[in-house]
């Protein structure tokens, strides 16, 4: 069975939706040579009109997008950097977002969002290493944040379909993640509906990107402890709010790890949710970035203020004493 | 294409008329939150949309009802927007500053200054690529004041408009203020230097003659249709009423009476007036004043939108948002 690494299945998923659909394209910065690897081949197939280089107008461009999709397009934007959505977040949670209902429904804006690399990067400082899907949610836009290839490939799938807005973050902690599939397997995954990559009974940990792996390894690390049930939401917003409460009223107990940071992150809402809807057993717990952070260059730092597999086993073990 | 100089009166007076409706609604609180009256500024939404199609593109700005009507949408919908009414062209979710009808190729007003011109440009040109589509000669118009040229990101869209060739026309409307702040306060070179920057035509044309505009728009137009990319033209003019209605109340003091009184003295209603009939004149003014009574009185008995649709429209897929009361 073929390994089918992240970014492959990210650039497959783009393939499949250029030919399959007509009025779908590419545009960025530095995607005709492929820089992030994730639109490698598409120029040479697909050509200049459906896979655009851009000007550094990150601004521009993603207002282009929308203005595209009004007119009956389905634009997909490769941002080199996560970061970048922080000075696009005028053309999408303004703009785009607000176009359904400001114009009682008479338009879609079908746009794609991809962030190939979201997170820390591992030494590039701090305007290059945020994670902004919470900010996405808290907005009301549509936030994947697909932890495996084949979730990748369907979810990316599912966004471009999508008749909304929506971002895809695609973690750079889970690009490395390769999976033995059968290309004839992949398909879409629906947006909001979430998947439990390892069942328990003991502890419900939600684990949010590329901390699923992480999760995954803490709860076999773990498995003579306690018996931990690995919930990945896989779409920040909407939330498989049912999915994740089906799990908590057999755990009875709940750990979120999230790479926000702590204020108005995921984690808080997802705590929130969960506490107004289940009687747990014990105070529930959450690892993230610290508030406010900036992820600090030098490893250590960056790796000091990242959530990591040594605090979650202390929640863990903090949750599981107890009730 | 509604071109002749009687359009382009019937245009100008509409607009002028409408606005001054308008304005007794706000007074009255039919209109609730105010509107940024367009009034003095006709000419420019009269000519350059007497240059369209009516597959043509237009975005517009917070003050953008002229633009509305220019483009051709119904003046009874239009003031039922504006008044908050289920049966508004928004259905009463955009109000004075988003009003749209894409039917008419209006892509909408856009309450964020110079936020419109790239969404036009990335209209005007998937409207030309449109696979399977009749886009092939459409031509898109992006509205702006003088205060959005000192935005960056329309000075990007006029950069990715010329460097693809987009079908665009950039309308500046330069009414010498952006708000409080004068032109000369705001803008370092010029405005039509920034169009010839990105190497495209820019002109400055009489922004109080609807024929100099129509003319101007004309020749841009048909440069955008034939495939030679865009033009900025940037139209002179001066708004005689306040950048807001709460104006009229907040008295806010940045330009004098006899500065307002003097620019009154060119009018853009007259000066097309002067090129029809008085006949002609009266039975269109005469008609307009018809059409507007049954607009306020379909808008004031039009029904208010129900509180539990709040959101509908949020999510084009009709997915439906968590209430926020509880649960």
């Amino acid at each position: 069975m073929p390994r089918l690494s992240y970014q492959k299945a990210l650039n497959r998923a783009l393939t499949d939706e250029l030919a399959r659909d007509p009025d779908v394209f590419v545009l960025g910065e530095d995607i005709r040579v492929a820089v992030s690897n994730v639109t490698a081949g598409l120029f040479d197939k697909f050509g200049p009109e459906r896979v655009l280089d851009t000007p550094l107008s990150e601004q521009a461009f993603t207002s282009f997008a929308t203005g595209a999709a009004l007119a009956g397009m389905r634009p997909v934007i490769e941002f080199q950097i996560p970061s970048l959505l922080f000075l696009v977040f005028e053309q999408i949670a303004n703009q785009a977002h607000k176009f359904s209902l400001m114009t009682g429904g008479q338009c879609t804006v079908p746009v794609t969002y991809l962030v190939p690399g979201s997170g820390s990067r591992t030494g590039w400082a701090g305007q290059h290493s945020d994670h902004p899907y919470s900010l996405y949610a808290h907005v009301g836009v549509k936030t994947v944040l697909p932890a495996t290839p084949t979730d990748a490939y369907g979810l990316l799938v599912t966004a471009i379909r999508d008749d909304d807005p929506v971002v895809v973050f695609a973690p750079a902690g889970a690009l490395a993640v390769r999976e033995d599939v059968d290309y004839a397997d992949l398909q879409p995954v629906p947006l909001g509906v979430g998947r439990v990559h390892r069942a328990g009974t003991d502890v419900t940990v939600v684990a949010l990107g590329h901390l699923v792996h992480d999760a995954l390894a803490v709860a076999e690390e773990m498995a003579r402890d306690a018996s931990i049930e690995v919930f990945d939401p896989r779409t920040v917003y909407p939330f498989d709010w049912d999915g994740l409460i089906a799990s908590v009223s057999k755990t009875g107990r709940l750990v979120v790890i999230d790479d926000s940071n702590r204020t108005s992150g995921m984690a808080g809402e997802i705590i929130a949710t969960v506490a107004e809807q289940c009687q747990l057993t014990a105070p529930p717990a959450r690892v993230t970035r610290p508030d406010g952070a900036v992820l600090p260059f030098a490893l250590d730092l960056d790796r000091a203020v990242q959530p990591s597999r040594a605090q979650l086993v202390t929640a863990i073990q903090g949750v599981m004493k107890d009730g | 294409m509604a071109d002749t100089p009687a359009d382009l009166y019937r245009t100008t007076r509409l607009i002028r008329r409408f606005e001054e409706r308008a304005v007794e609604l706000v007074h009255k609180g039919v209109i609730v939150g105010g509107i940024h009256p367009y009034i003095g500024q006709e000419a420019i939404a009269a000519g350059v949309c007497a240059a369209l199609r009516p597959t043509d593109i237009i975005t517009s700005t917070h003050r953008g009802h002229g633009h509305v009507l220019a483009k051709g949408a119904d003046p009874a919908k239009m003031l039922a927007e504006l008044a908050g009414r289920s049966t508004g062209l928004n259905k009463g979710r955009g109000g004075s500053m988003h009003a749209a009808d894409f039917s008419l190729g209006i892509f909408g007003a856009n309450a964020i200054v110079g936020a419109n011109g790239a969404i036009t440009v990335g209209a005007a040109w998937a409207a030309r690529r449109k696979a399977g589509g009749n886009g092939e000669n459409t031509v898109g118009v992006s509205f702006f004041g003088d205060g959005a040229v000192s935005q960056g990101v329309l000075l990007e869209a006029m950069n990715l408009a010329a460097l693809w060739k987009v079908p665009v026309l950039f309308v500046c409307e330069n009414n010498g203020y952006a708000t409080t702040l004068t032109v000369e306060d705001a803008v370092a070179g010029t405005i039509t230097g920034r169009g010839a920057a990105f190497g495209m035509p820019a002109t400055t044309v009489d922004g109080m003659d609807p024929q100099a505009v129509l003319d101007a728009a004309r020749e841009a137009v048909d440069r955008a249709r034939a495939g030679n990319g865009p033009s900025l033209i940037e139209c002179l003019t001066y708004r005689y009423d306040a950048h807001h209605t709460w104006e009229h109340k907040a008295r806010v003091r940045y330009r004098d009476n006899d500065e307002v009184a003097q620019a009154r003295n060119t009018d853009p209603v007259e000066i097309q007036a002067a090129r029809i009939s008085p006949v002609e004149r009266a039975e269109i003014d005469a008609r307009i004043e018809t059409v507007l009574d049954e607009a306020v009185a379909f808008a004031v008995s039009s029904p208010h939108p129900d509180p539990a649709g709040a959101l509908d429209y949020l999510y084009a897929t009709g997915m439906r948002a968590r209430s926020g009361g509880g649960w």
